[in-house]
């Protein structure tokens, strides 16, 4: 079945969260562009989404009204042309309430499952549990069309192991969209030897679509995306139990957190994207991963603790960060979380600048990433930038000369255990799906 | 009207701070001033600079849209609020889109003239960061001729009719020469804007505004032919001053020396319906320019500097040509000399114009007459430029739609 059909009827699985929801809303506007297209007349379009909780799904029309209205207010130039035929909308906010209505038009909310009966394509983004997945796809299995297609938004759990468990007879890929989904450019394409080689184009065609960028990833439990995430994460939570052995557990996160931030140019310290992510959700995909890769470092015994303490980390709905690793304040971390006390210590202006002493100042040559990522010279400037950290001998240098290695290493392990067909994909998704401005397999680091 | 039959005159101006991006103090989720405080504050800082309000004959005030972009109406009769000696007192608002402040002067002249009024409390004001931009367009389309024009028309509607002009230009006089001039002026623009504490781009700190002011046009988001950088800005402001005859000037004991007697004004009106004649040229602002002139008995030569309607880049080359600075077709090199730079041979927009110091649309025309008259008496402080005896005059020339209404006001120091 081609795209422009199987695009006829939709359904979302897990649509009240937050992938779920974003997922939505790109398949939303592209079946409301397509209703005003005149070349589809005749077509009609469903979007089901679907969500066992009935209060996330109460949230979602409000969510994509107002996000339709975002897309309708910065695309007004295209979408005169698109509403050109209709005499009666004039100005410009005539013009973006019609393209919210339209949004809104072919979405159906559901509870249940069952709503996907006559859906082509099915999106799945439930909570990331290998049993319960597999449940459900057990049920879409009688519930669907022999034509169905299904599109898991899984970041960690294998889609073989989905497939034969549901028995989809290789109609199952795994689609893996970036949060937020209608921002983010990356989707991890994830086949298996078994996956239908019509969906497997029909995803690409999708992806080309919505403006994706996709990148193949093979189907070992976390992909690329998390594969190199999860160790990543877990090397600056080494990092920090070395350190908290000679100085107090909150400097040495504070410290983790500027170094993989700063010092090695990222968007957010590490311990912020672990918060970001969710303690939980990064629980959740190592427990995931664990069984099914044979890498034993893959579990910490901290982020157990602290998820059984209730620092979790994550979003409200409303977008703004919950407290975990660290606490936040609307311009970002303002404290860290002391274990020992249950309670948060607020950063102090003396205190922070003891650690960044001992840290020592980045290279003369440093830039914030916010500059380089606008630069187009950036691979140049980070090339001086990085051979002047390693000229320098400060804890601070050494500690990202460390993780610049440990970065490179999982990287390029991703690529030999066959998780990524090449160098180029596993840059791709950390440049991608990241926001960095440079792959983890680089010349910048040194012996 | 070939000759102004008595003497009038324009004193204690008065602008407040146009408010918008690039103001430290803007912020659009923050709930700001309404149209009633802007009124006030202008009116009030007038009345400050005279004796009582009492002396005070008429008002009028000059607005485009308040009734789209405040839900606002009838503003003559907010001309009271400012102070109670102003009730009952005649009050008049005038409308000409973004000339609506050009035809406040022109209606507080005339009452002068036919001697309905000494005393004239002369107001321009809009508001018009209560919504986003692409509403905000809409509004402003009101500019045009809805019925004809708007369905077919681009999103940014005003901004794709000067669009059009810049395209036509370029490939009249070559794309390069002509974007040059633009960057140019919108340089200008930014670099008097940091003159004047009240603009709205006087905290701006880039170095380099040229090419900034080059930015190449994304027509995916925006117009074909021009940037964000050659628009005006979106601004709240009002500004305010004293428009009176020699008696109503002896009343308020204003000396001479503070106030400026008009010599000329032109204001014509071109057709809403039909499209420009010629997308090179402002053809209707070249005839309200020449009648200006005209009544004034002066011509280009004699300026010290002007006022220009810079809605767009192209408007204020298109401008120094109407204005007869240069002939067709040479504005882009003029202005890329740096003629109309503080220091050049005619200074132009010397606090910013309206991609520099703002553009409040219907209050813009009485802003450029504050400027005027801080400029001719002296007391334009840091955007102050030298007014020599023998080129004592300064123009301004505010604009409404794309060139349909136009009010040229020429005027010196009086003695």
């Amino acid at each position: 079945m081609d795209l422009a059909t199987s695009l006829e009827n939709v359904t979302v699985l897990g649509a009240g969260g937050k992938m779920g929801s974003g997922i939505a809303l790109l398949l939303a506007v592209e079946m409301a562009k397509r209703r005003l297209d005149p070349a589809n007349r005749g077509r009609g379009y469903r979007l089901h989404l679907v969500d066992t909780s009935a209060e996330a799904l109460d949230g979602i029309p409000g969510y994509l009204r107002a996000q339709a209205r975002k897309i309708g207010e910065k695309t007004t130039v295209a979408l005169r042309e698109l509403y050109a035929e209709r005499e009666d909308l004039v100005e410009n906010g005539e013009i973006i309430q019609a393209f919210v209505d339209e949004v809104l038009d072919g979405v159906r909310l559901a509870t249940d499952a069952a709503a996907a009966k006559d859906s082509k394509l099915v999106f799945e983004a439930i909570i990331e549990n290998p049993e319960i997945k597999v449940k459900v796809y057990r049920d879409l299995k009688k519930i669907c069309g022999e034509e169905a297609f299904f599109l898991t938004n899984t970041s960690s759990v294998p889609i073989r192991l989905i497939d034969e468990e549901a028995g989809l007879d290789g109609r199952i890929i795994g689609y893996h969209f970036y949060n937020p989904p209608p921002v983010q450019k990356l989707v991890e394409l994830i086949t298996t030897p078994a996956t239908k080689p019509g969906l497997v184009a029909l995803s690409e065609e999708l992806g080309k679509v919505l403006r994706k960028k996709l990148i193949p990833a093979n189907d070992i439990a976390g992909f690329i995306g998390n594969g190199h995430f999860m160790r990543d994460g877990l090397h600056a939570i080494a990092e920090v139990e070395k350190l908290a052995k000679d100085r107090p557990f909150t400097e040495a996160v504070y410290m983790m957190d500027k170094v993989s931030r700063d010092f090695l140019v990222r968007p957010m310290g590490i311990f912020q994207l672990i918060d970001y992510v969710g303690l939980d959700v990064f629980k959740a995909i190592l427990s995931v991963m664990k069984p099914n890769v044979p890498d034993p470092s893959l579990h910490s015994e901290l982020v157990d603790k602290l998820v059984a303490a209730g620092v979790k980390g994550g979003q409200y709905p409303s977008g703004a960060q919950k407290d975990g690793f660290l606490k936040y304040g609307k311009k970002g971390p303002e404290g860290v979380y002391d274990p020992e006390k249950g309670d948060y210590l607020a950063y102090d202006p003396a205190w922070c600048a003891r650690l960044d002493e001992t840290l020592g100042a980045p290279p003369a040559s440093w830039q914030p990433w916010k500059k380089l990522a606008r630069n187009k010279q950036a691979g140049e400037l980070l090339a001086t930038y990085f051979a002047d950290l390693h000229a320098l001998v400060t804890p601070g240098a050494k500690l990202a000369a460390a993780y610049l290695k440990r970065s490179k290493e999982i990287g390029e392990k991703l690529v030999a255990d066959g998780v990524a067909n090449t160098t180029e994909d596993v840059n791709g998704v950390l440049q991608n799906g990241f926001y960095h401005i440079y792959g983890p397999i680089n010349d910048y680091v040194q012996a | 009207m070939k000759k102004m039959r008595k003497n009038v005159y324009l004193c204690c101006g008065y602008n407040t701070v146009s408010l918008g991006t690039g103001r430290p103090e803007f912020h659009p989720k923050k709930p700001r001033p309404g149209i009633e405080h802007y009124v006030q504050e202008a009116g009030r800082k007038v009345l400050a600079q005279i004796p009582s309000a009492d002396l005070v004959d008429e008002c009028v005030i000059g607005n485009f849209m308040a009734a789209r972009f405040c839900r606002q109406g009838h503003l003559a009769g907010l001309m009271a609020s400012i102070d109670p000696a102003l009730l009952y007192k005649p009050s008049t608002r005038t409308e000409g889109a973004c000339c609506s402040g050009g035809l406040a002067l022109y209606t507080a002249i005339k009452s002068i003239l036919a001697e309905t009024a000494d005393v004239v409390l002369t107001l321009g004001v809009e508001v018009q960061n209560s919504m986003k931009a692409i509403y905000g367009a809409d509004v402003l389309a009101g500019a045009g001729w809805y019925a004809g024009d708007r369905k077919k028309g681009h999103a940014y509607f005003f901004p794709n009719q000067f669009s059009i002009r810049s395209g036509v230009c370029y490939e009249k006089y070559g794309y390069d020469k002509v974007r040059r001039g633009m960057a140019h002026w919108f340089a200008n623009a930014i670099t008097n804007a940091r003159r004047c504490p009240t603009a709205q781009e006087h905290h701006n700190k880039v170095e380099d505004l040229v090419e900034l002011g080059m930015t190449p046009p994304n027509p995916k988001v925006f117009c074909e032919h021009i940037s964000v950088f050659d628009c005006s800005k979106v601004s709240d402001a009002g500004s305010g001053l004293i428009t009176c005859s020699e008696e109503g000037l002896k009343k308020l004991g204003i000396p001479k020396e503070q106030a400026v007697l008009v010599e000329g004004v032109g204001q014509t009106e071109a057709d809403l319906c039909a499209p420009p004649p010629d997308q090179t040229a402002l053809t209707n602002m070249a005839k309200s320019v020449a009648a200006a002139y005209e009544m004034a008995g002066v011509g280009p030569q004699d300026l010290a500097f002007g006022e220009v309607h810079d809605c767009f880049s192209i408007n204020g080359l298109l401008a120094c040509e109407a204005m007869q600075l240069v002939k067709q077709g040479e504005a882009a090199d003029f202005v890329a000399e740096g003629n109309v730079r503080h220091d050049g041979t005619i200074p132009l927009n010397t606090s910013g114009g309206l991609i520099g110091w703002g553009h409040p649309t219907g209050g813009t025309g009485v802003r450029q007459a504050v400027d005027m008259v801080l400029q001719l008496t002296g007391k334009a402080g840091t955007f102050q430029v030298e007014v020599k005896p023998e080129r004592p005059h300064g123009l301004l020339i505010n604009m409404g739609g794309n060139d349909i209404t136009v009010t040229t006001l020429i005027a010196r120091r009086a003695e």
